[in-house]
């Protein structure tokens, strides 16, 4: 699903990011450990296609990623990968079902309503569509931000510090929500965190 | 689609600052529109006034006051010339027609002028109903007299003694309507128009010895008069030759001064709109960078991120010059309601004036580069780097 060979990020000639070999398999659930700084998020934005790496190559789903020219490169990333970001970032002004609707949009499928009230159900906030995403709790914000990445059935979930925010209870409850989303749609999922708290929770591990 | 969808929420979440930029641009777009409407109004009424009048020929005075008072029905006449001295003038072989023209009275604010058959000819005017005029006391009335009053064929009507609404009232000499006028969109359609006779008619107590009129209005045979008439009558007789045409040019030159600054004073408006509309986009940008950056990670182009921007800022200007337009067509019907009230100058605020396609289409370009900066921003902002620094 994922093969990463000779990847390295530089910035300004200094090396952040080095990882020379390393393949997640379909399906599988992964951590990427290190302390702040290691470069966590640089492999992550390298994986989604937002950056360039320096050198070497990343294959997601046998497509070459650091091969494709921009345009493609953000398509694919809009109908391949799902991301949930430390912030979780809604774009505030408009409703949760707006932001859904907003991510299927940009990944070049019609609106889905019942697709949306579907992934709302499943993590327990039916009620939320029509609320502004700009005024619902910390702890709702999470859960619409997992949806908003599972909402186009992703192949590869990407997570940066999804709980790193939360307290021990959110945290246990925001890492199962995940875990279960990535396993109904059949995703790849890599959390890139810190926090030892989950640690536990995954068998593969990538130590930056 | 979505992107302009998401442009209006950025935009209704901040109403305050949107209202303000919108306002501003407004009320500049609005002053310049409404200057434009009314001068262009006001230029195109007088010279189709003034259009078939050459030369008038009237008491001494201001001529400015002649032109006013026997061409536009604007202003009290200088005075009276003798019927007698204006005889030769009509008859020199360089006049194609000569209108003679008696003021003094009115009805309802409305003129009558004495005058003949000629008349009608300056104005392009015909008759709609009735007949025109050919016995003493009988008139003919102009199209918005007709309506205002209500008069038809048949009506009668009593002069009042001045050209004011309030004079005297010549109750014992009232004239028989026996024509109407079709509208004209000229002065013609303003005026109650009779005999030069029946004007002598309803004086003749304080009439003086000599039969007297108030001007001339002169048409040329022959480019070649216009240099020589009115340097002759005002050499050689007790009158005064003036030209409608130099004299409408000197006003709207007087009143051109006033525009002027006012038209600066809109255009100052207008740069510290474009000013705010900037500032609010750019620090609009600032605060929502991580969105941007989050639309980026949903797969949205660059491209759509200047779009964004654009959108929201095209989207102000467009308001806004939507709203300065109906604000100033407004301020000016507003105005010709109020003039209309005093029955001397029709404006419309429901007619474009050529100037407004360019006003729009400067504001729209300039408010356009003024977002271009902002939407560039949005263009080149990188994701990666947003998102690995909060
Ligand atoms: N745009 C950039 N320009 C220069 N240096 C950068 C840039 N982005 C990241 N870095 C540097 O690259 C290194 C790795 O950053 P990265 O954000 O990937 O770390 P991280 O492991 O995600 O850290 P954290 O746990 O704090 O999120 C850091 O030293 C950081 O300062
Ligand atoms: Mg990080």
């Amino acid at each position: 699903m994922l093969e990463i060979r000779g990847l390295r990020h530089d910035y300004a000639g200094r090396t952040v990011l080095s990882v020379p070999s390393w393949d997640v398999a379909k399906g599988d659930a992964s951590l990427v450990l290190g302390p702040s700084g290691s470069g966590k998020t640089t492999l992550l934005n390298a994986i989604a296609g937002l950056a360039t790496p320096t050198a070497g190559s990343i294959r997601v789903a046998g497509t070459e990623v650091t091969g494709l020219a921009p345009a493609a490169r953000d398509a694919f990333r809009a109908r391949h990968v799902g991301l949930v970001l430390q912030t979780l970032h809604l774009i505030g002004v408009v409703s949760v079902r707006e932001n859904l609707r907003l991510a299927q949009r940009l990944a070049g499928s019609p609106v889905d309503d019942a697709r949306i009230d579907e992934v709302l159900a499943s993590l327990g906030i039916a009620g939320l569509g029509g609320a502004r995403a700009g005024n619902i709790s910390v702890g709702e914000a999470q859960r619409v931000a997992i949806a908003r990445a599972v909402v186009n059935r992703p192949s590869l979930i990407l997570a940066d510090e999804p709980t790193s925010a939360l307290d021990d209870a959110n945290c246990a409850k925001a890492l199962a929500l995940l875990l279960d989303q990535a396993a109904a749609c059949g995703a790849t999922l890599l959390v890139a965190t810190h926090d030892n708290r989950i640690r536990g929770r995954f068998e593969r591990r990538l130590e930056l | 689609m979505r992107i302009l969808h998401l442009a209006f929420a950025y935009l209704a979440s901040r109403p305050l600052l949107t209202a303000l930029n919108v306002a501003m641009l407004a009320l500049g777009v609005a002053t310049i529109s409404f200057l434009l409407v009314v001068t262009h109004q006001a230029e195109e009424r007088l010279t189709r006034d003034a259009r078939s009048v050459d030369l008038v020929v009237g008491a001494k005075g201001s001529p400015l006051q002649l032109i006013l008072s026997t061409v536009f029905h604007a202003d009290v006449p200088t005075g009276n010339i003798g019927l007698e001295e204006s005889r030769p003038i009509a008859a020199n072989p360089m006049v194609a027609s000569a209108t003679p023209v008696a003021l003094g009275d009115s009805f309802h604010g409305h003129r009558i002028v004495g005058t003949d058959g000629s008349f009608l000819a300056l104005y392009d005017a015909r008759l709609a109903q009735g007949r025109m005029f050919a016995a003493e006391m009988e008139a003919i009335v102009g199209a918005d007299v007709a309506r205002r009053e209500g008069l038809a064929v048949g009506a009668k009507l009593t002069g009042a003694h001045g050209l004011a609404a309030s004079g005297p009232a010549h109750g014992d000499h009232p004239y028989q309507v026996v024509g109407i006028l079709a509208p004209t969109g000229t002065v013609a359609d303003r005026l109650v128009i009779t005999s030069v006779e029946s004007v002598w008619h309803v004086h003749a107590e304080h009439a003086p010895a000599r039969p007297e009129i108030t001007a001339l209005l002169l048409r040329y045979r022959t480019p070649l008069a216009a240099a020589m008439l009115p340097r002759a009558i005002n050499a050689t007789t007790a009158m005064q030759a003036a030209s409608p045409a130099y004299e409408s040019a000197r006003l709207l030159d007087l009143v051109g001064v006033g525009v002027e600054t006012l038209q600066w004073f809109a255009i100052a408006l207008m740069a510290s709109a474009a000013l705010s509309l900037f500032v609010a986009l750019t620090s609009a940008l600032q605060e929502r960078r991580y969105d941007l950056a989050l639309l980026r990670t949903l797969g949205a182009r660059p491209g759509a991120l200047a779009a964004l921007t654009l959108a929201e800022g095209v989207t102000l200007l467009l308001a806004g010059v939507i709203l300065g337009f109906a604000l100033g067509h407004g301020a000016a019907h507003a105005l010709g309601w109020w003039l209309a009230e005093a029955a001397s100058w029709p404006v419309t605020g429901l007619a474009w004036a050529p100037g407004e396609a360019m006003l729009a289409a400067a504001v729209l370009a300039i408010g356009a580069l003024t977002c271009l900066v902002p939407a560039w921003q949005a263009y080149f902002s990188d994701p990666a780097s947003l998102l690995a620094r909060r």
